[in-house]
């Protein structure tokens, strides 16, 4: 088990004075692990997720990934294409006027030679499913494949991780399901460690980690099952928890025996299915 | 009494060109005075050209839009008391802001609605109230507030136009939990306190479930169904597979009905599938 | 208005005019200037005519849109074009009545001008039409790569020049999206007396810039994070090449321009 990114003490307020933002994190993220940071607006959620390829740097504390200190400038465009990040808004992240150079934007920055670069962007657009429109203008594209475009864009760089801040907040259920997909999918096929900013329950729910965050602390940290199972605890932090899962939770308040880990809608029926059976003797 | 009715409404956009598409194809809808409608459709579906209908910012390709029983296009010149009439919220309506104070640009509506001073303040002071912004508010600037406090005031200077039909885009779109509960529920309050009708699209079933007395569904420029909220409801499976986030317990419901426990009913609320579980758990002396 | 307006369109096709590299038809379509005002023989602009109409057909793109490109300007030629025959007083008297006199040197200068803004236009427009404004930006960037040596900004020029044709369909849909949602409160922007008008334009400028700013803020911002640091050290995955085609095509005008320039000096 080693930890690609390495989140000692991390305390942030803007300009370094006035309330912090980040009152002290700590955090591990192992290498290949798929991680839900989980919290309402203003928690302090996306301002963690600006620390990890140096967007923002630390007041006090340190972050480090695949070793590399962020204050570290001279390393800094090293650490960039190590932590790629997607943004919220799929417009205002896309540069080129084509599909395929905007995937290419970071492979000429960093200065790529041509016939390599031909080769990682064809293969970064296949990956996500956006092959076929590579000539076409971002304008023509839905929200869900726009994000999938800087999903691409960043795979071009053969990155050690992506942070995803919000990437489905201005989607559709379809566009979401689509980058949920290719999230996923990055995930198992190429190993890459996803950190997933959302303040979505179900897409936390399909992490394999997921960390709370509220007034910039971090308040639980566990799977999926053991986090969502802290219904109240969640509800008071102003956060949804999955329709299921809080069925389960209203029942063992009425005194009805049921599981408390109930994260899928398979898993619900199942365990009602067994309850109604029993209950008929 | 029908507020809003449309006779084979039909919108076709850049008729004659390569990239004719009709958007709205052939509708007849019904929609009665004081009743909470729900909007759903997945993108492109024809929802949102519908919705910009029904207040004159687009003109039928062909078909009838009647408000009260007049034919909205009836006089062109008059599209403009339309509109005052029935309120149209966009999505991400936050981005439409522009005055200097929360006020200001809250009164925009009533100003362009030609009414005095005094109904004015009248008007957007209980606008404010009823949304939720606090009387300090209204001097500042609209700029500094947070993102679900900007999203109040837009829909604030449309609910101060104090239309008879209020429609809301998305009304909840990119907004956290708590952010979403308070809008719908602000919203929800307003209709209940003033009687108006409310047509809310949302791309979430769960969104609008609680409140809806009639659910329209939107599909390819068509109506899918148009029911009450339960009937809707009892057809979640063909919903879900027209693109459509059907709430995760009616889905638990429709498993359980595959595996041949069928309950009888529809359920789309946690507290009601509580309470249903709990019957039929005490019918068979399973508790306790 | 700004529909009727052709010039920066594009027309993707195969001829060969489209597989031009874009460089080569900007320095063609300078070429075809000079040729145009070389002279001021009828000669002369016989072969520019003959020269512009051989590139518009070899283009095989509808002569039509070569006259919608040059209608927005007629009223301006027209005017121009009258001004010329009034106030050119060269050659022999054709008409005289008062203080009106018509010239044939008036009536040559103005006919020449036609001609020669006609020609220019329509060459442009070939330009416009054969190339993807993305491609003329990056060809402008390779033609103006050695005043970087001045220290003048031409990879920044070009990055701008490329943004902003990425941004023009985002920025007209929101145009539309909030001129729609001021209307929904009444505003009154395509109908109502020009004060209305006027003061509820700032309902539409002002959301359109908060808008931009933040766009670009957070633009730039994606961009560092994609490692931009400016064009040093830059590859490109558009690669521009020229071919067989391009050497013939300067040939052939080059001869063109000769004879234009020959036919001037020796008829």
């Amino acid at each position: 088990m080693s930890s690609i990114i390495s989140i000692k003490d991390l305390h942030f307020s803007y300009g370094g004075e006035g309330e912090e933002v980040l009152k002290g994190i700590d955090m591990e993220i192992e290498k290949g692990s798929i991680v839900a940071v989980l919290g309402h607006n203003g928690s302090g959620k996306s301002t963690l997720a600006k620390h990890i390829n140096a967007i923002l740097l630390p007041t006090s504390g340190k972050v480090f990934v695949d070793g590399i200190d962020t204050c570290d400038e001279e390393r800094l465009f090293e650490l960039r294409q190590k932590a790629g990040m997607v943004f919220q808004n799929p417009d205002n992240q896309i540069v080129s006027s084509i599909v395929e150079e905007d995937v290419a934007f970071g492979l000429e920055n960093t200065g790529v030679p041509y016939e390599e670069m031909r080769q990682r962007v064809d293969e970064a657009l296949r990956a996500v499913g956006m092959y076929d429109h590579r000539l076409h203008s971002p304008s023509q594209l839905s929200g869900g494949q726009k994000q999938r475009v800087a999903i691409a864009g960043i795979i071009a760089m053969r990155p050690e991780c992506i942070i995803l801040d919000e990437p489905t907040a201005m989607l559709d259920p379809q566009g979401r399901r689509e980058v949920m997909a290719t999230i996923k999918d990055m995930n198992s096929r190429y190993g890459i460690t996803i950190l997933l900013i959302t303040h979505y329950m179900d897409e936390a729910a399909q992490c394999g980690r997921v960390a709370v965050m509220d007034g910039g602390r971090i308040v639980l940290d566990d799977v999926p099952e053991k986090v969502f199972s802290q219904v109240e605890t969640l509800k008071k932090i102003g956060l949804d928890v999955p329709q299921v899962t809080e069925l389960a939770y209203e029942l063992r308040k009425a005194g009805v025996g049921i599981r408390q880990d109930i994260l899928t809608e398979e898993q619900c029926a199942e365990a009602l299915s067994e309850l109604l059976a029993s209950g008929k003797r | 009494m029908a507020i809003l009715k449309t006779e084979q409404l039909t919108y076709t956009y850049s008729p004659g060109s390569p990239f004719e598409k009709t958007a709205v194809d052939h509708v007849d809808i019904e929609i009665n005075k004081g009743e909470m409608i729900g909007v759903m459709g997945h993108t492109g579906s024809g929802k949102s050209t519908l919705i910009q209908h029904f207040n004159g910012l687009l003109r039928p390709t062909s078909g009838k839009v009647f408000l009260d029983g007049e034919d909205i296009w009836a006089d062109k010149k008059k599209i403009r008391d339309v509109r005052f009439r029935v309120g149209l919220v966009f999505q991400y309506p936050e981005y439409q802001i522009f005055e200097e104070t929360v006020f200001k640009d809250i009164a925009f509506g009533p100003k362009n609605m030609g009414l005095d001073e005094a109904d004015i303040k009248k008007r957007v002071t209980e606008t404010a109230y009823d949304i939720g912004l606090t009387e300090e508010m209204l001097s500042r600037s609209p700029f500094g507030l947070s993102g679900g406090q900007k999203r109040r005031v837009a829909i604030a200077g449309v609910m101060a136009m104090q239309p008879e039909v209020l429609i809301l885009d998305e009304p909840a779109a990119g907004l956290d939990p708590a952010g979403r509960d308070a809008i719908l529920s602000y919203i929800r309050k307003y209709h209940e306190k003033t009687g108006n009708t409310t047509l809310i699209v949302s791309h979430s079933m769960e969104d609008i479930a609680s409140f809806a007395d009639r659910i329209l569904v939107m599909n390819s420029g068509k109506i899918f169904c148009f029911d009450e909220t339960k009937k809707v409801f009892a057809r979640s499976e063909e919903i879900s597979q027209i693109g459509l986030d059907v709430p995760q317990i009616t889905k638990v419901f429709d498993i359980l009905k595959r595996k041949g426990i069928d309950l009888g009913r529809e359920v789309y609320t946690v507290g009601y599938a509580r309470d249903l579980i709990l019957d039929v758990l005490k019918s068979k002396g399973g508790i306790g | 208005m700004l529909r009727d307006i052709t010039l920066g369109q594009y027309f993707p096709g195969k001829s060969i005019i489209h597989k031009l590299d874009p460089r080569t038809k900007i320095i063609l379509t300078i070429l075809l200037i000079v040729m145009l005002f070389t002279g001021d023989k009828l000669i002369c602009l016989g072969i520019g005519a003959a020269y512009t109409l051989m590139a518009v057909l070899l283009s095989r793109i509808p002569v039509k849109m070569f006259v919608k490109s040059v209608k927005p300007i007629l009223p301006f030629l027209i005017i121009t074009a009258a001004f010329n025959i009034f106030i050119i007083d060269k050659g022999d008297v054709l008409f005289h009545w008062k203080a009106i006199k018509i010239t044939t040197g008036g009536i040559n200068v103005s006919v020449f001008m036609i001609i020669r803004i006609v020609l220019l236009v329509a060459g442009s427009s070939l330009l416009t039409y054969t190339a993807s404004p993305i491609t003329i930006t990056d060809a402008i960037e390779k033609l103006l790569s050695p005043l970087k040596k001045l220290h003048f900004p031409v990879h920044e020029l070009a990055m701008m020049m490329s943004i902003a044709l990425r941004f023009i369909p985002t920025l007209i849909e929101e145009t539309d999206k909030i001129i729609s949602a001021q209307k929904a409160r009444g505003a009154s922007i395509d109908s109502g007396t020009l004060r209305e008008r006027a003061g509820n334009l700032i309902s539409v400028i002002v959301p359109l810039f908060v808008s931009s700013f933040r766009r670009a803020d957070e633009l730039a911002t994606a961009m560092e994070c994609r490692c931009y640091n400016g064009g040093e050290g830059r590859t490109r995955l558009r690669q521009l090449r020229t071919s067989a085609c391009d050497y013939i095509a300067a040939a052939v005008t080059v001869m063109f321009l000769a004879a234009v320039i020959a036919a001037d000096k020796m008829l």
